[in-house]
């Protein structure tokens, strides 16, 4: 069977999105003119540190930014409507129901005081009139396929009985439960436990195969993003720098601020005298995001840029590959020779 | 959760009886002496002996107390030895000399007017105060919540009694909408009961209200920061259920806590509520009494609100097992 469906939008295909927030000491910009695309069955992930404005882009895709408190513009197209411009009881038939979230910390992610069983089904009665005997008969067999014990007997416990990896598990069957064809996971390991948080991003990947997905995985941890990613998005300063495959982030990286953070991940498989190599500096406000280049602060490079234009001129995205951009002022072979060197004192080879 | 309730139950009745033995010391100790009262000016020492030796005053404080439980478990007969023996039925709670009526019957001849009072501003209060501190929580900053948190601080910083003379002035005596307050039980005339206590639950609602206000506001902006309620928002539930289902019933445990025990305090008698509006409670028999010296009845108000107050702190406690499932783990 063939098909064509290059013709078509992209499943998910967000442009120029930024929100705002106002607040009496200013406007909060958390996120600057984002845009990516992403398929059914794919992996984008978006990696930064924290408060580069990941969680609230995921949020805004979701509709779960208020817009009373804040301003959202820009475009979503999901499945060929605009998730920005749409309502909110719009919005709310889609949560839940085509797409859905999990967060990082299940231990409160979860309501205290309903068991689960009953948090599960009121997932499937928001958005399907089935008999109760029916939603009980899903939940039950969602808590099987996220691979809890017992699943007919947990379904009556309270999250309090739960351990935080089987929390995080009951997240994700009530995440799952409608068949989302988009799910959005933001750090979805980072509270657990290192053993456990494999665990869960297997069991993310299999359930994505097993449902034709599209999986936004928010996430710090590149170890994770080169495991199971397609492509990658690295944000800063409300900003994404550098877009591209996870083989282009990786072992091509161009932008200077991917560069820090690959230096920056603690390596076991080399034995090392000194210490880790953290980007200098901090995260800039976001209520004054630096002119120019946001991470023109903190660049080492900026000086090999000739009319501060890093300080003066924002950056395009350009593409450096097929489906790889950068948002850089530096020349193509001063980006290089960085990364390069990057590379080199990584143990990897460069291009 | 059975082995819990006893548990509590014991130590309930245990603290019950210290409590009644503390009570009874202390009005001991009080310089009044209860024989004076009860031949006013016919009092010679010779009468106040005699009378005090009735009494049981003569006896050392223990024995009294010994005494004074025996008349709670068994009855009790005062001046045994004497032509004119009084007899006290148990439960024996006192025998007021002063008022020739025994404590009990006393105290059930005013608390109906007391729980009336309070059941009614309670639900009152209770209403007003959750629905408007909600609202206001889902208004956060904006001149809906504005109003409504100015209004519940006036509402707050009025006292009782200027309200309740307010509303008599203007309601009953400019406006004549209401007529002036004279109880009845709501079973023999329900029209004019409705009519004299709507402006006391009115004023006793508006002062507690005002707390609740504030109390449902707080906690509803706390919860409605929770990761749950994100969770709740992720799954696509309508936001009326987010918040009933979901916000309200995690902030409720410290309203469920305050209400409780300001119901329990209000059985005890509004004293100034009672006194404007003259309703027949046990506010208004506890000031009496006080003016009177009348120790016996003191005693015995003291221990029924002091018991109210125990109780209620019980079913608040076991309300929380209810509404909070981590709680029954615990217990």
């Amino acid at each position: 069977m063939t098909e064509i469906s290059n013709v078509q939008r992209p499943f998910l295909e967000v442009s120029d999105l930024a929100v705002q927030f106002p607040t009496e000491d200013g406007i909060v910009h958390a996120v600057d003119g984002v845009s990516f695309s992403i398929e059914r069955g794919q992996t984008l992930a978006i990696v930064g540190e924290s408060g580069s404005g990941k969680s609230v882009t995921a949020q805004a895709v979701m509709g779960l930014i208020n817009k009373r408190n804040a301003d959202v513009s820009g475009q979503a197209i999901f499945d060929g409507e605009d998730l920005v411009a749409m309502s909110d009881e719009g919005l709310r038939k889609l949560r839940g129901s085509k797409m859905a979230m999990i967060f990082q910390d299940p231990m409160s992610s979860l309501h205290p005081f309903y068991r689960i069983g009953d948090q599960l089904t009121e997932a499937v009665n928001a958005h399907h009139k089935v008999s109760k005997a029916d939603a009980r008969e899903r939940a039950i067999e969602m808590l099987h396929k996220v691979g809890i014990p017992l699943p007919a007997k947990r379904f009556d416990d309270y999250p309090h009985q739960f351990s935080g990896g089987m929390r995080q598990r009951v997240m994700i069957a009530m995440a799952l439960i409608n068949s989302p064809s988009l799910l959005i996971a933001d750090e979805p390991t980072t509270a657990l436990d290192v053993t456990v948080q494999a665990q869960i991003i297997e069991l993310i990947s299999q359930l994505q195969q097993e449902f034709d997905t599209a999986v936004i995985l928010i996430t710090h941890d590149l170890g994770i993003v080169a495991e199971v990613a397609d492509e990658v998005a690295v944000m800063y300063g409300a900003r994404i720098v550098e877009r591209g495959s996870v083989d282009d982030i990786f072992y091509h990286p161009q932008m200077p601020y991917t560069l820090g953070l690959l230096a920056s991940v603690p390596r076991l498989n080399e034995v090392r005298s000194d210490r880790l190599d953290p980007i200098p500096g901090n995260p800039p406000s976001p209520i004054r995001l630096p002119a120019g280049c946001v991470f023109n602060p903190r660049c080492a490079h900026q000086d090999q840029v000739a009319d501060d234009l890093c300080r003066t001129v924002r950056p395009a995205l350009q593409n450096v590959g097929p489906a790889h951009q950068v948002r850089c002022h530096l020349p193509a072979t001063e980006r290089q020779a960085a990364a390069d060197l990057t590379l080199s004192l990584l143990g990897r080879p460069g291009r | 959760m059975s082995a819990y309730v006893v548990r509590r139950v014991i130590s309930m009745i245990i603290l019950l009886l210290l409590l009644t033995l503390v009570v009874f010391i202390l009005f001991s100790l009080l310089p009044a002496d209860p024989a004076r009262l009860t031949c006013g000016k016919g009092c010679t020492p010779a009468v106040l002996e005699a009378n005090r030796h009735k009494l049981g005053f003569d006896l050392p404080v223990l024995q009294q107390y010994w005494e004074f439980m025996k008349g709670l478990f068994i009855g009790r007969i005062y001046a045994a030895d004497s032509p004119d023996p009084v007899v006290c039925n148990a439960p024996c709670l006192g025998y007021s000399f002063k008022r020739g009526e025994e404590v009990l019957v006393l105290i059930k001849d005013r608390l109906p007017a007391t729980v009336w009072l309070a059941l009614g501003a309670f639900i009152l209060w209770l209403a007003a105060g959750i629905s408007v501190g909600v609202y206001a929580a889902l208004r956060r900053g904006r001149w809906q919540d504005k109003t409504v948190m100015g209004i519940s601080l006036a509402g707050y910083s009025l006292p009782s009694f200027f309200l309740g003379l307010m509303a008599i002035f203007f309601i009953v005596i400019r406006l004549q909408l209401l007529p002036y307050p004279s109880y009845v039980s709501p079973f023999e005339d329900p029209i004019q009961f409705f009519q004299t206590m709507l402006l006391p639950w009115i004023v006793l609602a508006i002062l507690y209200a005002a707390f609740y206000m504030r109390l449902t506001r707080n906690q509803m902006l706390e919860v409605l920061g929770e990761d749950y309620i994100r969770t709740a928002r992720a799954k696509g539930l309508p936001e009326r259920i987010v918040i009933r289902k979901h916000a309200l019933r995690a902030g409720l445990t410290p309203i469920v806590t305050a209400a409780g025990l300001d119901l329990a305090g209000l059985l005890g008698g509004a004293i100034i509520t009672e006194s404007i509006f003259s309703l027949p409670g046990l506010g208004s028999l506890a000031v009496n009494s006080v003016n009177d010296a009348d120790l016996p009845v003191i005693v015995g108000i003291t221990l029924v609100t002091a018991t109210f107050i125990i109780v209620a702190n019980l079913i608040v406690d076991l309300l929380y097992a209810v509404i909070d499932p981590r709680v029954r783990l615990v217990s």
